[in-house]
């Protein structure tokens, strides 16, 4: 599907960093504060206090604040279902982010939008639960910034999954056909929900994306120089020329589709997990009429072989923040200031919210 | 008889089907896990997994069951109809009319729907209403296991498009997979009857269009379709406790609709309740209300619907959600009290 996969990249990646070192320590601090935030939402997602799905962007942060600490005011942003990281790199209040959480009046949308569905009119920012939107509605944004004559650009934040959803592949030729400055960013997981995408995507990324006529990238989305540096040139170039662009960015997500992904649990405790799964479905695949002995096991096979997959994602050498810590080690002591700063903070953040919303609607 | 969940019986019956009919296949997102039973024994042929792609894998159903199949196209949840609704409008709705009677499309499409999990109103409608406004195709909502397995097969069998709903709330791998995500944190108002039940050994096929009787009473018609009934039960033992005797019809299919049966029970009780999780305006609670003016008789009438956009808060969610409070609250009101 992918000319490269992560995996290919990630042992390319250039360990000795030529950047200079306060870029790379203000990246450090933007991916580092989201992966922490996040880290505090699963907590309280975990404790009941946040009900339903939770999709994070962790593994995914060297792609959101490339693209995010070249905006400018008025630039757009619209975001799938993983709106966490971008909005809170954006500067949108985090406390405002985790009352929403909580289903407090109080929150970004008042409690009723929740983390799928988080807007700020003032920030440009929006986001959306179903997969693809952010294509057309980061075209229209851009559309609006054509019409009003503004240097600003337009970003659609979406997975490789959302390739294949129509009106995204629309909204890549009206960008296009229009010349509208729309960044599309696609962070490839290799995951579509629970299923490889290589099963189901036809051709290349980058080539489709070039058939549209949008200039596109292939980069590593796990190496913040690698982006930082591709965004430098690109996003000055778009304000000046007002063009669409396209980026096939590499990346993971470390707790899968979302918290307890029922693939990812497998990694948690295999014995427990499978021995729940293990009885229907050995009493399924022993029934008579279906397929043949050969394919029954093939098909079963195919099942463990996607836990086996799946777990590929939590590694240490995929993570975009561990990949940047080594880079720069011989910041040890910045480094440490930063966290130490930076959990502080989050933790604050989290005990107001918490106070503020009588400890959370549901408990 | 054995006892199933709801999620079991849907899957029992097409088991059954599949064994029984080479021609019937899976055909969705995530189906390889979503139905990692199934996918086990049949294997990708019979439960093939699909691209973020809904209109397209939609719109290829429709035609495949025009070829002679008979798929299953899972449309993960209802919502996302929204992206595909072109296949079931214009399409899978309008071939057999277009085609003079001579072309039919034996598909079936499986949605889940609904709410009372707090992931709100991009992933928790209802939505039947909008689908059965459009002629041509069948809508089935079951609200305990013995219906949705009976009616998993009828909805097989049948020659004509039918859409099949699938509450969340009711079938347990949903509220886990979207709900609870492996949490023992989270609690939810689950309808026992409706999680688990008795079902036959062999799945026969339920008639399309024909409601069930869930309680009898003299005063009160509550009619509901899915999670509603057990709300309407549930607010029935309370309005027996305030000298009311409701009756509760389940619908089970909202197109076509059993009037004859609501007409049976609103000929004794004369006051009507609808209690729908689809949305309050120009849907299925009104259109019952028009079907029984049509027929001239004279009813007193109220309905408890959802009026405006799920919000994610759980318990703003609670009041938006049709809810037993409610129900009861109109149910008062129609006995004039």
């Amino acid at each position: 599907m992918t000319s490269k996969s992560y995996i290919t990249i990630c042992l390319n990646t250039n360990i000795v960093s030529n950047m200079e070192k306060s870029i790379l320590l203000d990246m450090y601090r933007m991916m580092l504060r989201s992966r922490l935030f996040e880290e505090a939402v699963t907590e309280l997602w975990e404790q009941g206090k946040i009900s339903g799905e939770m999709h994070l962007g962790i593994g995914e942060e060297a792609v959101i604040a490339a693209v995010v600490s070249h905006l400018q005011d008025g630039d757009a942003i619209a975001s799938d279902h993983r709106g966490t990281p971008p909005f809170l790199m954006r500067g949108i209040d985090p406390k405002a982010l985790i009352l929403e959480f909580l289903g407090d009046p109080k929150g970004l949308c008042s409690g009723q939008g929740g983390h799928m569905h988080l807007f700020s009119k003032e920030h440009l920012c929006a986001s959306s639960g179903i997969v693809g939107a952010a294509g057309p509605a980061a075209t229209g944004f851009a559309l609006s910034m054509q019409y009003n004559k503004q240097k600003n650009i337009a970003v659609a934040f979406f997975g490789e999954g959302a390739v294949n959803q129509g009106m995204l592949m629309e909204s890549m030729n009206l960008a296009s056909a229009w010349n509208l400055p729309v960044l599309f960013v696609c962070k490839d997981n290799e995951w579509a929900i629970t299923t490889p995408s290589e099963e189901v995507t036809g051709g290349e990324l980058l080539k489709r994306a070039e058939g549209f006529g949008l200039k596109s990238i292939e980069l590593n989305g796990l190496d913040i120089e690698e982006m930082h540096e591709a965004l430098s040139g690109i996003i000055p170039n778009m304000r000046k020329n007002g063009d669409p662009h396209f980026i096939l960015a590499h990346c993971v997500h470390k707790t899968g589709h979302f918290l307890g992904d029922p693939l990812m649990r497998f990694h948690g405790n295999f014995m427990e997990e499978f021995k729940e799964v293990s009885g229907p479905l050995m009493k399924s695949a022993a029934k008579r009429k279906g397929a043949s002995v050969g394919k029954r096991a093939n098909n079963i096979g195919k099942v463990l072989g996607l836990i086996r997959r799946s777990g590929k994602q939590m590694k240490e050498k995929f993570d975009p923040i561990i990949i940047l810590e080594k880079k720069i080690k011989d910041q040890k002591e910045e480094l440490n200031n930063i966290k130490e700063e930076i959990t502080l903070e989050i933790g604050a953040i989290i005990d107001e919210s918490l106070k503020l919303s009588n400890g959370g609607i549901l408990k | 008889m054995t006892e199933m969940t709801f999620a079991e019986a849907i899957e029992s019956a097409l088991a059954q089907a599949m064994e029984g009919d080479e021609s019937v296949f899976i055909m969705g997102e995530d189906v390889h896990l979503l139905r990692v039973n199934l996918f086990a024994r049949f294997g990708k042929k019979r439960v093939k997994h699909a691209p973020i792609s809904e209109s397209g894998f939609l719109g290829a159903g429709v035609a495949a069951a025009m070829a002679g199949l008979r798929p299953v196209v899972e449309i993960m949840l209802i919502d996302f109809i929204g992206v595909a609704m072109d296949a079931l409008l214009n399409h899978a709705a309008k071939i057999n009319y277009f085609s003079g009677g001579k072309w039919n499309v034996p598909l079936v499409v499986r949605a889940s729907c609904g709410g009372g999990y707090g992931d709100a109103g991009q992933h928790e409608q209802s939505l039947w209403g909008w689908i059965a406004h459009i002629p041509g195709l069948n809508v089935i909502v079951p609200s305990n296991p013995a219906d949705a397995g009976g009616l998993m097969l009828a909805a097989i069998q049948s020659d004509e498009p039918v859409i099949y709903f699938e509450h969340k709330l009711l079938a347990d791998y949903w509220r886990d997979y979207l709900g609870s995500g492996g949490r023992d944190t989270v609690t939810y108002d689950l309808p026992q009857d409706g999680v688990k039940g008795y079902v036959p050994d062999i799945w026969e096929p339920i008639p399309i269009g024909e409601l069930r009787k869930f309680r009898d009473g003299d005063d009160i018609t509550l009619i509901s379709v899915g999670v509603g009934v057990h709300r309407c039960i549930d607010a029935s033992q309370i309005l027996e406790n305030k000298g009311v005797s409701a009756e509760v019809l389940d619908l089970r299919t909202i197109a076509p609709i059993d009037l004859n049966a609501i007409k049976e029970s609103v000929k004794k009780t004369g006051k009507v309740i609808v209690v729908d999780e689809d949305y309050k305006h120009f849907g299925l609670s009104g259109e019952i209300s028009a079907l029984i003016l049509e027929e001239g008789m004279e009813f007193k009438f109220r309905r408890v619907c959802t009026e405006h956009t799920i919000p994610y808060d759980r318990k703003r969610e609670d009041d938006t959600l049709p809810n037993v409070q409610r129900i009861v609250n109109e149910a008062m009101k129609v006995m004039g009290s």
